[in-house]
C-alpha cells in the first residue's frame, strides 16, 4: 500500500483573529536547518502592519477592560490548548524540552494577571487628608520583533508579558523560522482570546519593523529580536517620535528556560495615581 | 395585580450523594478506627442525607501522620511550578463540577441555589485559581524574606460557607507548601468529601489534602496534636479563644477568623434604594449567616423613617423556602441548634423593649426556618445590638452626626467589617479611616474577591484571608 500523501498547512498571516494572506500578495520560502523547503509563508507589507496596528488598537478596550481573573483565565487556556498540540508543536519545533517551557510559561504568566498589581502598586501615605493609590495600568499597544534563536520559547516570553497586563501585541515572527509562531496564533485564535489583542506577521523585520517603529498608533516597541544593533538604533530613533517605551535587545543572550521575573510585564505598564481627599 | 413565582427547582440528581462516607486519609477513604458514626442532615427537610464519621484520637493521629509523610517527602520540596499546576487543576475540577457542587451545598447547608451557584462555587474556583498562581511566586509575595512553607496545618472551618471556607484554607496552605488535615463542620461536611474526590481526580499526591469530618471534639484533637505545625480556625469568638488557649506555650502558628457584629451606616445622602438592597444583601444573604454580615443597620436619624418603610416593602418580597428552587431568596436555618439559638435572641430582643417586626410569610412544615426580622428601637446596651445572631435578624439604631456612627460603630468587641452609604466620596474614605474593622464595604456589601484581603480587629480574630497577605499565615 502506498504511502499516504499528506496535505500540508497553508502558513499565513494571523490579523484580528482572522487568517489572511499577505495584502501585497507576497510570499517567502521558509526551509529546515537542512535547506529542505517547509513551506512559503507570507511577506507582510507595510499595509499589513498598519492593518495589524489597527486591530490591535480596537481590541485594547475591550482586553484592558477585562479583569485580571479572565485575562487570567484564557492565558491558562492557551497553556491547556499547547499542551494538547504538544507534539506538533515539537515536531516544528524539533525540541520538545522548548515547547515544554513555553507551555510552563503560559501558566506563569497566567498567574500573573490578578497579581501583578498586588506587587507593583501600592498605597501612598503621603502628607495630608488624601486617599492615594498607584495602581499599574497597560500601556496600549505593543510591537514586538521576536527573538530569532527561539521560535516557540523566545516568542512565548515575550509576548505573554505584553498582554497580561491588558495590553494588546503585533509581534513580528522571527524571520528565518516563523512557522511556530503561525501555529501558536491558531492556539490562540481558539484559547477565547479575542481577536486582534495578537497580531503576528511573518516576513522581513528589516523591512515591516520600521513602519512598527514609526507607526504613531502604536504605544510601545520590545526590540529584543533585533539581532542587528544599526537597525535597532534606528528603530529606537524612530520610536522617539511619539515618545513610545522602547525595550531594547538585550546587552548579553537570553538564557529563554531561566524564570522570567517581573521586568518584561512592568516594561509595558503605566502606573496611574489617583487622589482624593479624605473629611466627614 | 400580583403574579406567583411558578416553582423553578433546580434537580437534586445531578449529585450522588452515597449513603455513608469514611474520612479522606492518605489520598484514600478509609474507615474510622476510632471514631463513631453520625447522621448530617438536609436543614431544609430534616432527612437524613449520609452517614459520616466522627473522627476519633486515632483517626487523627492517622490524617497528621499522613499530611506530616506528604510534607516530607512530596509536597515541601516539589518546585512551586508543580504546586501551581496541582492548584490550576483543582481550579479546573471545581469548574467543571461546579454545579453539583453547588446542589450539594444547598442540600446540606440549606442556602439558596443562586447564591451556591452564583457566589460560593465561582469563588471556590477563583481561590484556587489565584492561589495557583503564587505557587510559583512566593519571593514576590514577601519581598526581603525567603518564604518557606510552616509545615502540617491543622484548619477548622465552620458550617455557613463550607466550600468556600475549605478553598480559603486549603488554596493558600498548599500553594506555600504546607499539607494540611482539615476539619469540616458537624452539620455540612458533604462538599469537603466531595472535594476529596476532585483531589483524587486530580492526582494530588496522598496526604497532601486529609479531610476528617466530626463535631468540636474532632476539631479539639486536631487543632491541640503535637504534630501540627500551624491552626488555622473559622467560627465562634468563644472557640476562636479556648484555640488560642490551647496553643499558647507551643510553637504553632495561628491565624482566627471569628464573629462579628457589623454596623451598616447609612447617611442622609445614600440612594434609599441602592442602601436598602445592601441593607438586604447585608443581613439576609445566606440567612445571615455571615460572621461579616451587616447585623447593626447605623441609619442618620433624619432618613430612617424613610429607609425603614423602603426597608419593610423590600422585606415583603423575599422568598423563603426551598434552598434548591432558583428564585428563594433566603433558604434554611442551618440546624436546630442554630434555629434556637435565633429565635431565644430575638426573644430576648422583645423582652428588652426593642420592637420586632417581619413581612408576613408562609414557611415550609418540615425544616429548620426563620422569617427575616428587624428590630428597631434598639439601644446600644441590648444584647441583640452587642452578641452575634447569626440568623436573619437586624438591629436598628439611629444616629445624628457622622462621629456618633463612628463612635456607635466601634461599640462592639468585634472588628471584622462595616458598611457606608453615602454619595461623599470623600465622607467614605474619612469614616473608612475611623472605622476599626478589616474589611469597610462602600455603598455596597459583603463582596469578597480572592485577590482582597479578609478578615478582622480585635475579637474578630487575627490573620487575613486573601490577597497576598493570605500567604503569610502560611509561611514561616
Amino acid at each position: 500500500m502506498p504511502e499516504r500523501l499528506a496535505v500540508r498547512k497553508t502558513y499565513k498571516l494571523f490579523i484580528g483573529g482572522a487568517f489572511p494572506r499577505s495584502e501585497s500578495g507576497r510570499s517567502y520560502v521558509v526551509t529546515s536547518v537542512d535547506g529542505d523547503f517547509l513551506a512559503n509563508a507570507a511577506l507582510a507589507s507595510r499595509k499589513d502592519v498598519r492593518d495589524a496596528v489597527v486591530a490591535a488598537r480596537k481590541a485594547f478596550p475591550g482586553w484592558s477592560g477585562a479583569t485580571a481573573y479572565n485575562r487570567g483565565q484564557i492565558l491558562y487556556r492557551i497553556a491547556e490548548l499547547l499542551e494538547g498540540r504538544r507534539d506538533q508543536f515539537s515536531t516544528e519545533a524539533r525540541d520538545r524540552a522548548q515547547v515544554d517551557a513555553a507551555i510552563d510559561r503560559w501558566v506563569w504568566y497566567a498567574g500573573w494577571a490578578d497579581k501583578l498589581a498586588q506587587v507593583y502598586g501600592n498605597a501612598n501615605p503621603v502628607a495630608g487628608p488624601y486617599f492615594n493609590l498607584s495602581a499599574p495600568e497597560p500601556t496600549g499597544v505593543v510591537g514586538i520583533v521576536a527573538p530569532p534563536d527561539s521560535p516557540l520559547l523566545g516568542l512565548v516570553s515575550v509576548l505573554a508579558p505584553v498582554i497580561v497586563s491588558g495590553n494588546t501585541a503585533v509581534v513580528l515572527a522571527a524571520e528565518e523560522r516563523p512557522l511556530p509562531a503561525i501555529s501558536l496564533a491558531e492556539v490562540l485564535a481558539t484559547a477565547d482570546l479575542p481577536g486582534g489583542v495578537v497580531n503576528v506577521l511573518t516576513g522581513r523585520v528589516a523591512e515591516t519593523a520600521p513602519w512598527l517603529a514609526g507607526h504613531l498608533d502604536v504605544n510601545a516597541l520590545d526590540l529584543t529580536g533585533v539581532a542587528d544593533p544599526e537597525l535597532a538604533a534606528t528603530l529606537e530613533r524612530d520610536a522617539a517620535e511619539n515618545l513610545k517605551r522602547v525595550l531594547r535587545p538585550p546587552a548579553e543572550p537570553v538564557d529563554w528556560y531561566a524564570e522570567p521575573g517581573i521586568d518584561r510585564m512592568v516594561a509595558y505598564l503605566e502606573t496611574k495615581t489617583v487622589w482624593h481627599p479624605k473629611g466627614v | 395585580m400580583r403574579f406567583e413565582y411558578a416553582p423553578a427547582p433546580e434537580s437534586a440528581s445531578i449529585v450522588d450523594i452515597r449513603s455513608s462516607y469514611g474520612l479522606f486519609v492518605g489520598g484514600e477513604f478509609t474507615d474510622a478506627k476510632d471514631g463513631e458514626l453520625f447522621k448530617t442532615i438536609n436543614p431544609a427537610s430534616e432527612d437524613v442525607l449520609a452517614e459520616v464519621v466522627s473522627a476519633g484520637p486515632s483517626d487523627v493521629d492517622s490524617a497528621v501522620a499522613a499530611a506530616r509523610d506528604a510534607y516530607d517527602n512530596r509536597w515541601r520540596d516539589l518546585p512551586g511550578a508543580e504546586r501551581a499546576k496541582y492548584l490550576f487543576r483543582l481550579a479546573r475540577l471545581i469548574q467543571e463540577r461546579s454545579r453539583e457542587l453547588a446542589v450539594l451545598e444547598s442540600i446540606d447547608n440549606g442556602k439558596p441555589i443562586r447564591e451556591s451557584r452564583d457566589v460560593d462555587l465561582p469563588l471556590v474556583a477563583a481561590h484556587f485559581f489565584y492561589y495557583a498562581g503564587w505557587a510559583d511566586k512566593l519571593r514576590y509575595a514577601v519581598p526581603g524574606r525567603q518564604p518557606r512553607p510552616i509545615g502540617v496545618a491543622a484548619q477548622v472551618i465552620p458550617w455557613n460557607f463550607p466550600l468556600l471556607m475549605l478553598a480559603w484554607k486549603i488554596a493558600p496552605a498548599l500553594a506555600a507548601g504546607n499539607t494540611v488535615v482539615l476539619k469540616p463542620a458537624e452539620t455540612t461536611p458533604l462538599t469537603a468529601l466531595h472535594f476529596a474526590q476532585l483531589c483524587q481526580q486530580a492526582d494530588l499526591p496522598p496526604g497532601v489534602v486529609n479531610i476528617v469530618t466530626g463535631a468540636g471534639e474532632t476539631g479539639r484533637l486536631l487543632v491541640e496534636h503535637p504534630g501540627v505545625d500551624k491552626v488555622a480556625f473559622t467560627g465562634s469568638t468563644e472557640v476562636g479563644r479556648a484555640i488560642a488557649r490551647a496553643v499558647a506555650g507551643t510553637r504553632k502558628r495561628l491565624t482566627l477568623e471569628l464573629g462579628g457584629k457589623a454596623a451598616n451606616i447609612v447617611f442622609d445622602d445614600a440612594p434609599v434604594d441602592q442602601a436598602v438592597e445592601g441593607i438586604v444583601n447585608g443581613i439576609f444573604f445566606n440567612q445571615g449567616h455571615v460572621c461579616c454580615a451587616g447585623s447593626r443597620l447605623l441609619v442618620q436619624e433624619s432618613v430612617a423613617d424613610e429607609v425603614l418603610d423602603a426597608l419593610k416593602r423590600r422585606m415583603a418580597t423575599l422568598r423563603v423556602g426551598d434552598p434548591l428552587d432558583k428564585n428563594t431568596d433566603v433558604g434554611a436555618i442551618n440546624s436546630a441548634a442554630q434555629l434556637a439559638r435565633i429565635r431565644e435572641l430575638s426573644d430576648v430582643g422583645t423582652a428588652e423593649g426593642a420592637q420586632r417586626w417581619s413581612a408576613p410569610c408562609e414557611l415550609p412544615e418540615r425544616g429548620f426556618w426563620f422569617v427575616p426580622t428587624i428590630f428597631t428601637g434598639v439601644s446600644q446596651a441590648h444584647r441583640i445590638a452587642r452578641e452575634e445572631i447569626f440568623g436573619p435578624v437586624l438591629s436598628v439604631l439611629t444616629f445624628r452626626t457622622p462621629a456618633e456612627a463612628v463612635e456607635k460603630a466601634n461599640n462592639t468587641p468585634y472588628g471584622l467589617s462595616a458598611g457606608v452609604w453615602t454619595e461623599k466620596g470623600s465622607r467614605i474614605l474619612a469614616i473608612a479611616d475611623q472605622l476599626r474593622a478589616g474589611v469597610v464595604w462602600a455603598n455596597t456589601f459583603n463582596k469578597f474577591d480572592p485577590t482582597a484581603p479578609f478578615g478582622g480587629y480585635k475579637e474578630s480574630g487575627y490573620g487575613r484571608e486573601g490577597g497576598r497577605q493570605g500567604l503569610e499565615a502560611y509561611l514561616a
